[in-house]
């Protein structure tokens, strides 16, 4: 039994090239499947870990009651100093709670090669904001100088951005401000632009903070301080880890993603199912007499039906892995930004992960084995006596 | 029997193989039917909003949002025909679904805006009801509101002065687009500034962007340029720009669509070349001693190569119609299905670059079997060499 399946699928893997056209369908149509899911979900996951990356479990992120972005958020200078003696915050090497309020505002930059502005995170951070982001690093240059109007930029701004490379001059609300340094952090961050926080304050003419964060000091601590803070009549906010908060701004994002390569796939997996079967039957088509002569000499139905799945199979995975390699080839680490939560852009690179490549291949063999099914069925069944006397 | 019958009979020869590849074809121009119709959305869909009108923001960002002292100023520039403000609300509905919700003077909108249709009884209780708030078609029937009713709507942005974000505004008036494309943007609604301004916390007297309306769309330019000299170097510099460029700025915000769309179309269409064309070189393959006996009853080498690509063109031709046939009601589907927040209309534009890419499909798969049929020679072909 085993013997006859490898036998019949040796000599139909063989003649292959002798059906190189058809065969070839097969291959270029799950190829260009797997390279259109993948690189969409790919979009999707580099969005996620870009964002994910950049929250912490143990930082607590405090907004206005309501908000649900930092964009939408105030609060005032006594609010945000009520925030940070919450009880629970870790105290700083000078005493004071590792806190920083911050302020964000949205600037306009030119995507590299465009005419018409894209918005970009302005953030004022306080000094406690750097020791809240361990990760993040200098690359070029020097922070900026509390007091001056000076910004530090995300690596992900000036790869993606015109004109805020280091020694830049930008204009805001009719002032000069000097790109003094670049820094990196993996993460969302490098989308942004920083500055003092005082100094965007009063250049953006804004009384207040859009946030405070909070460094834990115990990692488990945030129910306690959420509690302390929901129960102060003084502040009205929503307390959230950082993880969460970011975790949460993906979800939109991944959901459109999701629809659109769920819908494109699909609509794609028909097309190369169908553009399969016709393959397959041509393959039988032009089989049929080897087929019907192997059934005279005694190989069984089932073999027939399972070596001619095979070979389906076979075409399918090798169009699937070509497909997948493509997607890593052309998209892995392509840098690209959108629309965020904030209403600003989010620089991130797609990941084709391991996953996802999986993923891919699974369709390539649903649609492999579906493409082969139905071919081999007629195979198996064609009389014997029909298929030796024809042409 | 006819030529056209001639083409039509060699397809159905082989019935599962000409299916089949209609079938992908269909499917072909069903993604591209839709996907091409995402693409006018977001690279032109704001055409219609047509050059009368500018929108001045300011220049670091329109969230940044600009003092309603200006309005004397901007309305006295030569060539500015009426103002309106508007202020975004940040509407919220239920739990976390976002409304567009912005707020505005009723009968400056009314006048900048003629496009959008209402009642003079409905334009006047929104002037004349403080708590007022009309709503888009769309967004009315999205949920149930009728006029008359109060509707609930929390802001993300702006506490009321007793710091709760749960605002209630009184429904008065529901309002249409003047036409189809109009009508697909009436997803959001317009409350009442002076009330709005009023109630809440902070900010009072600050415009989020000015819409101005031009006394003549041809001096657009020098008007835009004109109200943003007039700010230059103040903490308030202002960017004003066609409204059809303000709203293209958002969709280009959200990444470079067409280039997805296009990435996503070549693989569509690369596969489909091969499928289409194995398909006619096989059939053509098979047919070579009847070509050769076509060309023996005195057929040209240029009517057999019509032959073939008229296969060939019949196949895309009528795949293609049939896929975008099944694109447009799954487009009004897609829409109604998202409450018209992506409103995927496969339209006459769409149609024709379909059609376009059917003529083009039909050569590229065409032509190499058709060459190979038209230069067979008889006696070769009959021998079987």
């Amino acid at each position: 039994m085993l013997k006859q399946v490898l036998a019949i699928t040796q000599l139909g893997l063989r003649s292959i090239p002798d059906r190189l056209g058809p065969s070839l369908v097969i291959v270029v149509g799950l190829a260009g499947v797997v390279a259109v899911f993948t690189a969409l979900l790919a979009m999707a996951a580099g969005f996620r870990s870009t964002l994910e990356s950049a929250g912490r479990a143990d930082v607590a992120l405090v907004l206005r009651g309501g908000s649900q972005a930092e964009l939408n958020s105030g609060l005032t200078r006594e609010q945000a100093t009520i925030i940070k003696q919450a009880p629970g915050v870790a105290a700083g090497a000078d005493g004071q709670p590792l806190a920083s309020a911050e302020v964000m505002v949205i600037a306009e930059l030119m995507k590299t090669g465009e005419q018409s502005g894209s918005n970009i995170t302005v953030r004022g951070v306080e000094p406690a904001g750097f020791e809240l982001r361990p990760k993040l690093r200098i690359v070029e240059g020097r922070r900026f100088k509390p007091g001056l109007k000076e910004l530090i930029v995300g690596r992900g701004v000036t790869q993606q951005f015109q004109g805020a490379g280091l020694g830049k001059t930008l204009r805001m609300r009719g002032s000069d401000w000097t790109v003094v340094g670049v820094f990196k952090s993996g993460d969302a961050n490098e989308s942004e632009l920083w500055a003092d926080a005082e100094v965007a304050q009063s250049a953006f003419n804004r009384q207040g903070f859009s946030s405070v964060r909070l460094q834990l000091a115990d990692p488990k601590g945030l129910q306690a301080v959420k509690d302390a803070l929901t129960a102060d009549p003084r502040v009205n906010v929503d307390v959230e880890s950082e993880q969460s908060y970011f975790s949460g701004q993906t979800k939109n994002f991944r959901q459109t993603i999701g629809a659109l390569a769920g819908v494109v796939t699909f609509i794609m997996a028909l097309g190369a199912t169908f553009a399969a079967l016709n393959t397959m039957y041509a393959a039988v088509g032009t089989r049929s007499r080897e087929i019907a002569t192997l059934r005279a000499i005694g190989f069984g139905g089932f073999p027939v039906v399972l070596s001619i799945m095979i070979e389906s199979l076979v075409l399918a995975l090798v169009g699937g892995a070509l497909g997948a390699a493509l997607a890593y080839i052309l998209f892995n680490n392509m840098a690209v930004s959108t629309l965020g939560s904030n209403f600003t852009q989010v620089v991130f690179q797609f990941a084709v992960t391991p996953g996802l490549v999986v993923d891919g291949l699974i369709i390539a063999v649903a649609i492999g084995m579906l493409g082969g099914f139905f071919p081999a069925l007629r195979a198996a069944r064609q009389p014997v006596t029909t298929a030796l006397r024809a042409a | 029997m006819t030529r056209t019958g001639f083409v039509l009979a060699n397809l159905g020869r082989r019935k599962t193989r000409t299916v089949l590849t209609l079938l992908s074809i269909v499917m072909a121009f069903l993604l591209f039917g839709l996907l091409q119709a995402v693409n006018v959305l977001f690279s032109a869909g704001a055409d219609f909003v047509g050059a009368t009108r500018l929108v001045t923001q300011a220049r670091v960002s329109f969230t940044q949002s600009l003092p309603l002292r200006l309005l004397p100023q901007i309305e006295s520039v030569p060539g500015v025909d009426k103002v309106m403000w508007s202020q975004w609300f940040g509407g919220v509905w239920q739990e976390n679904t976002q409304l567009i919700i912005q707020a505005t003077d009723p009968m400056r909108l009314h006048a900048v805006y003629p496009e959008l249709v209402m009642p003079d009884a409905q334009w006047k209780a929104f002037a004349e009801t403080r708590t007022g708030m009309i709503a888009g078609r769309l967004l009315a029937n999205q949920y149930g509101w009728k006029i008359g009713q109060k509707v609930p709507i929390g802001s993300n942005i702006f506490p009321q002065k007793d710091g709760s974000k749960a605002w209630i505004f009184d429904l008065v008036g529901i309002y249409d687009g003047k036409d189809e494309e109009w009508q697909r943007g009436t997803g959001g609604g317009w409350i009442n500034f002076g009330y709005f301004d009023e109630a809440n916390q902070f900010g009072a007297g600050r415009a989020g962007v000015y819409i101005i309306r031009l006394a003549n769309p041809d001096r657009a330019t020098e008007v835009a340029a004109t109200i943003d000299r007039m700010f230059e170097n103040s903490p308030d510099e202002t960017k004003t720009q066609a409204e059809k460029d303000f709203n293209l700025g958002f969709f280009k915000q959200i990444g470079d669509i067409g280039l997805i769309v296009r990435w996503i179309l070549f693989a569509v269409f690369f596969t489909l070349l091969l499928v289409v064309g194995n398909t006619i070189a096989q059939s053509v393959r098979e047919r070579i001693p009847e070509l050769a006996i076509l060309k023996t009853l005195g057929f040209s080498d240029r009517s057999v190569l019509g032959f073939v690509l008229a296969e060939a063109a019949a196949l895309c031709i009528i795949g293609g119609l049939l896929g975008l046939a099944v694109a447009t009601p799954l487009g009004v589907g897609i829409t109604k299905a998202t409450g018209g927040n992506l409103p995927v209309a496969v339209d006459g534009r769409v149609w024709l670059t379909g059609a376009v890419a059917i003529v083009l499909l039909s050569f590229a798969v065409g032509l190499l079997p058709a060459l190979r049929a038209a230069r067979l020679t008889i006696v070769d072909a009959l021998a079987g060499r």
